[in-house]
């Protein structure tokens, strides 16, 4: 079953085209990851999935919604994490909550929720006294507190430090295992790669490349090997590694030194987003 | 319905949470009514000075609410991606603007009643006589000003500077209107500026209420100004009330 069904979508601002044609799928249970550099049209894409654009053409499916429509079915069953958005900074975190809870008809267990994003201890503490990563627990939260099918995470991790960033994954993949479905953008490639069971890269408005984490950096087949010679770095790029390898530790062995620094590296999907989206970001 | 008065309850807890608001919005307009009565004394409108200031502040205090008060909210929240946030919700918008609009004008009605009180208190000024009238007048101002409130949103761009930008309408136009006493010797072109603003016709239509035992339906000047003002604020508020902070 597809969560989201999105077919030659296009959009347009003045006589900008932000969005040019986009089609993908997301599955039921899937977590799918939204990658690009800024002003791709990663978050025009998501914000007409949530119902905040309308879009100029193509056709669009969220859990047998329109979200163009608006329809208070469709928001009962959709949680929205924003990229920038504060809350009321003199209620409680339990407060917020409650507040937010109150405007779904089968809300999860307050406390359950605060517990899932593990503002336990700082339950019943005012939002203005959270830190960065806790007032982002708190969104993500208050997206969760309506017991949504579908879940939108717009750069979730985005100014977090690295603790909190692999605190913020486990929470992400913890909803995984609820079996909710989650449309995540991000720029970050080692979010998407550690979360995502299908990336889609998105450059000017346009998906360029769309697979598992594992399919994208598969097929690219160069490896890259690596080492020092009088100092300098040396760096081959090959489709045969072990032949490759073979005759440089016969060289060296014969010639009785050492391939100082060797790696050998298969390419990760930064490699790939780099290479895909390069020439766009410089 | 029942999201209606949930959003209200919980705008009423965000509003007296929030000290700074309720300082401002709420407890102004009777520190300086106080101020006002210990510095006047003689004749207002032909009434003690007290009576008239208590009507004028009356005025005053719905424009501070019902006006930059809830214009200053809103912007707030849209600053912030509150508003964004909360229409992603199943939060019905009518739902949620009526019960920030009840918020607000519960806050008004509470501000007059403690302006009664306090005049009571220290100048033994008179309750209303027109119960009825008095609460009308005041629930046509709040709506008229709260209107004009959600219009002037579109045209504040961040909400750096909002709050004195909003004084800067206020303020004026309380003095313009004579909430702080009469008009009556202002230079000819204040008085043509004042007779074209709202509270004008909110403090014409109190004073005779209050003041002179009148009956808001026989002011119909002063009803039809109102009204009229109040709906050109909603109608511009639909073309430029906005529910997301400006991009980038």
């Amino acid at each position: 079953m597809s969560a989201i069904v999105v077919e030659e979508l296009r959009k347009s601002y003045g006589g900008n085209e932000a969005v040019r044609g986009v089609s993908f799928r997301i599955n039921e249970g899937e977590v799918f990851g939204l990658l690009g550099p800024n002003g791709a049209g990663k978050t025009t894409t998501v914000e007409i999935l949530e119902g905040y654009r309308e879009r100029d053409s193509g056709r669009v499916d969220v859990l047998g919604f329109d979200p163009a429509r608006a329809e208070q079915e469709y928001r009962e069953r959709i949680g929205v994490v924003l990229q920038q958005s504060q809350l009321f900074a003199n209620l409680t975190v339990r407060e917020t909550h409650r507040l937010f809870a109150g405007y779904y008809r089968h809300p999860r267990d307050v406390d359950e929720v605060i517990d899932l994003v593990g503002l336990g201890e700082k339950r019943d503490e005012r939002v203005k006294t959270l830190s960065g990563g806790q007032k982002r627990r708190l969104d993500l939260g208050v997206a969760l507190v309506g017991d949504p099918d579908l879940v939108f995470l717009d750069e979730p991790t985005t100014g977090f430090d690295p603790a909190a960033r692999r605190a913020a994954w486990e929470m992400i993949r913890s909803l995984r295992s609820l079996g909710k479905t989650i449309l995540l953008t991000t720029h970050y490639l080692d979010e998407a790669e550690q979360l995502a069971d299908r990336v889609a890269v998105m450059r000017a408005g346009r998906i360029i490349r769309e697979g598992a984490p594992a399919e994208l950096t598969g097929d690219t087949s160069e490896t890259e090997v690596r080492y020092r010679r009088n100092g300098q770095v040396v760096v081959v790029h090959t489709t045969d590694p072990t032949k490759l390898l073979y005759e440089l530790t016969e060289q060296a062995l014969a010639e009785g030194r050492e391939l100082e620094g060797l790696t050998v590296r298969r390419p990760t999907l930064e490699d790939v987003y780099l290479a895909l989206t390069g020439d766009d970001d410089a | 319905m029942r999201l209606f008065w949930h959003q209200l309850r919980w705008e009423q807890l965000v509003f007296w949470r929030s000290r700074e608001a309720a300082v401002f919005v709420f407890l102004f307009p009777l520190l300086l009514f106080a101020l006002l009565t210990a510095v006047y004394n003689g004749t207002l409108y032909g009434r003690p000075a007290s009576w008239g200031l208590l009507a004028g502040m009356l005025g005053y205090g719905c424009a501070n609410t019902a006006f930059a008060g809830l214009a200053l909210l809103l912007i707030s929240r849209r600053e912030l991606g509150i508003l964004k946030r909360i229409r992603a919700t199943p939060l019905p918008t009518a739902s949620y603007l009526t019960a920030v609009l009840g918020s607000i004008m519960i806050v008004f009605a509470l501000q007059a009643a403690s302006l009664f009180v306090l005049g009571r208190l220290l100048k033994s000024t008179p309750w209303p006589g027109h119960f009825l009238s008095i609460v009308l007048t005041l629930a046509l101002g709040g709506g008229a000003f709260a209107g004009l409130g959600m219009a002037i949103t579109g045209f504040v761009r961040s909400l750096e500077g909002s709050s004195a930008v909003l004084n800067v309408i206020v303020l004026p136009m309380a003095f313009l209107s004579g909430s702080f006493g009469t008009t009556h010797h202002y230079p000819k072109v204040l008085r043509i500026i004042g007779d074209a603003l709202p509270l004008k016709y909110m403090l014409d239509a109190i004073n005779s209420v209050y003041l002179h035992g009148g009956q808001l339906w026989h002011e119909w000047t002063d009803v039809a100004v109102l009204v009229g003002w109040g709906i050109a604020g909603i109608l511009v508020a639909m073309r430029k009330f906005r529910w997301e902070p400006r991009e980038g």
